[in-house]
């Protein structure tokens, strides 16, 4: 009993004897679900990345200890997915004035959100417009059902997303840059490298030149996206992926943009893309 | 009472002492009071309690604690530096298949987990485990 | 928050006679501890499950007094003895009255 929550203690102890952003994870470390489903939590970094100075993309689960990585081996125990049962009946729920359900359109969840995640945010050919997996819930939501939309970042919101997500566990990250999204993507790109806020850091600044160092006695990750939206113990909820940018620019000690908003939307699809060929997680389990 | 190297330092450089000493006392008081009313005073053994906890919580919200005590009867749990130093007593019934619990706690800081079992033929059985509570880096 | 507690048991569909099996049981809810305050500097009053039972067939598996120190969507893993085909019976009690009850069959083979 005691080895199987533990086996990762050994993980812990090699990345804590490491410093220095190259050597900070584990090598050995896996992380399959259920003892069936193996996830990538290690990849050739994508090779729009090329000029970065990063050749190797890490999943956070790489960065955290064992007893945390334990939380997401299994479905059972990742307290996720007390969310996601409750998405699963709102799947199933007819809401607003149309009289439909999610299901009224889409039919099971298992078959027709199955890669959807994977490729999200993306462009929407029909409204002109790049749209994140919330928008997106939410465009489903006040057009086709006539129901009024989640909060951006609330917990209906980040229950629905984690159903869906599931649904594109262990398939590899695969958001498109090119075409229509270009531009949006460059100025996601911009975004990641700006200082922001009186202590005048980009995201650059810890998660590509400092990834694996300390910050205070927690180790920076890559500020990789593929697990969210990921259950946080610190809060104790599933935290949505804009709901983090903003905790992260906040701590810069900087005004922040609003969940939702354009600029979070084109820093949302550049750091998913660079994320391009992880598995997708969420909802993972953070500290 | 045992001091730390604070408490030294403190009593070194004759600050206030007096300050001090109630607070850690009264914390180690309660969680005396709480292992006698459950011990009843009796003598507590070394062997036999198997308490599991991380050496590092990168979360004091959510710490995982395994108690493995073959024979036990009941078995209390306690966080001796949390506010509320009691965190659970588990009793086992006849169809328990182990005298094994696994739960999730939370604590307050860097500390000691203790757990005492009392087993069947009425002795008691205690074990301790320091566990490092690191502060995380992004408003942790 | 979800205004209802909802639980989730593992417990293997089937066993052989006298066969020590692994359960696990999570269930949502806040356990507001009682030493949080609000916006206001108040504090929010304490509000969690004290106590979660499991029975076999009527007899006690496992029995836990519940403490604040206990983490948000309390979580218990432990093992129970299955002599012959039944019925376990989890049970949560709220500190506000509320009692939540789920169960599992299990056949011994």
């Amino acid at each position: 009993m005691t080895n199987r929550i533990f086996k990762s203690g050994l993980g812990l102890l090699g990345v804590l004897a490491m410093s220095g952003a190259a050597a900070a994870q584990d090598a050995e470390a896996r992380l399959v679900l259920n003892e069936e489903t193996p996830m990538v939590t290690v990849a050739d970094a994508p090779e729009h990345m090329a000029d970065t100075g990063i050749r190797t993309i890490y999943s956070g689960w790489a960065f955290r200890t064992g007893t945390t990585q334990e939380l997401q081996a299994d479905d059972f125990i990742n307290p996720a997915f007390l969310a996601v049962d409750e998405a699963i009946v709102a799947w199933d729920e007819v809401d607003g004035t149309a009289g439909e359900s999610c299901a009224n359109c889409h039919g099971d969840v298992e078959e027709s959100m199955a890669g959807v995640r994977a490729v999200y945010p993306r462009w929407n050919e029909e409204a002109g417009e790049l749209r994140t997996l919330a928008a997106q819930i939410n465009n489903c939501r006040t057009e086709q059902m006539g129901a009024e939309p989640y909060k951006y970042d609330g917990s209906e919101m980040t229950a629905m997303e984690a159903l869906i997500s599931v649904q594109s566990r262990g398939m590899p990250v695969n958001v498109a840059i090119d075409g229509p999204v270009a531009d949006i993507w460059e100025q996601g790109r911009e975004m990641y490298y700006t200082r922001f806020g009186q202590l005048e850091l980009s995201c650059a600044n810890c998660h590509e030149q400092n990834y694996g160092n300390y910050i205070r006695a927690d180790h920076l990750s890559q500020g990789q996206i593929n697990g969210f939206p990921t259950y946080r113990l610190k809060q104790n909820a599933l935290i949505q992926t804009q709901n983090r940018f903003r905790g992260c620019i906040r701590d810069t000690r900087a005004e922040t943009y609003a969940v939702g908003s354009p600029e979070f939307d084109a820093l949302e699809l550049y750091v998913a893309s660079r994320g391009n060929g992880l598995s997708v997680e969420g909802p993972a389990v953070r500290p | 009472m045992k001091l730390n190297r604070r408490d030294m330092i403190v009593l070194t450089a004759g600050a206030s002492v007096a300050a001090l000493l109630p607070v850690a006392s009264s914390a180690q008081e309660a969680v005396d009071a709480i292992i006698a009313e459950f011990t009843g005073g009796a003598e507590m053994g070394a062997e036999g309690l198997t308490l599991t906890t991380p050496e590092i919580a990168e979360n004091g919200n959510t710490v995982p604690v395994e108690v493995d005590a073959p024979g036990a009867a009941s078995i209390l749990v306690l966080a001796s530096g949390n506010p509320t130093p009691k965190v659970a007593t588990f009793t086992f019934g006849p169809m328990a298949g182990a005298q094994f619990a696994s739960t999730r706690i939370r604590l307050a800081g860097t500390q000691d987990v203790v757990a005492i079992a009392k087993m069947q033929d009425g002795s008691f059985v205690r074990a301790s485990r320091e566990v490092k509570v690191t502060i995380g880096g992004c408003g942790g | 928050m979800v205004d209802t507690a909802t639980p989730r048991v593992r417990v293997p569909r089937d066993a052989t006679a006298g066969e020590i099996i692994e359960i696990k049981t999570l269930i949502s809810h806040d356990m507001e501890s009682g030493q949080r305050r609000n916006g206001d500097g108040d504090l929010i009053p304490r509000s969690i499950i004290n106590r979660f039972t499991c029975d076999f067939n009527g007899q006690n598996v496992i029995d836990v007094a519940m403490e604040p120190a206990i983490s948000t969507n309390p979580f218990f893993e432990f093992m129970a003895i299955v002599p012959e085909s039944g019925t376990f019976v989890f049970t949560w009690y709220d500190d506000d009255g509320d009692v939540y009850t789920d169960s599992k069959d299990i056949t011994v083979t």
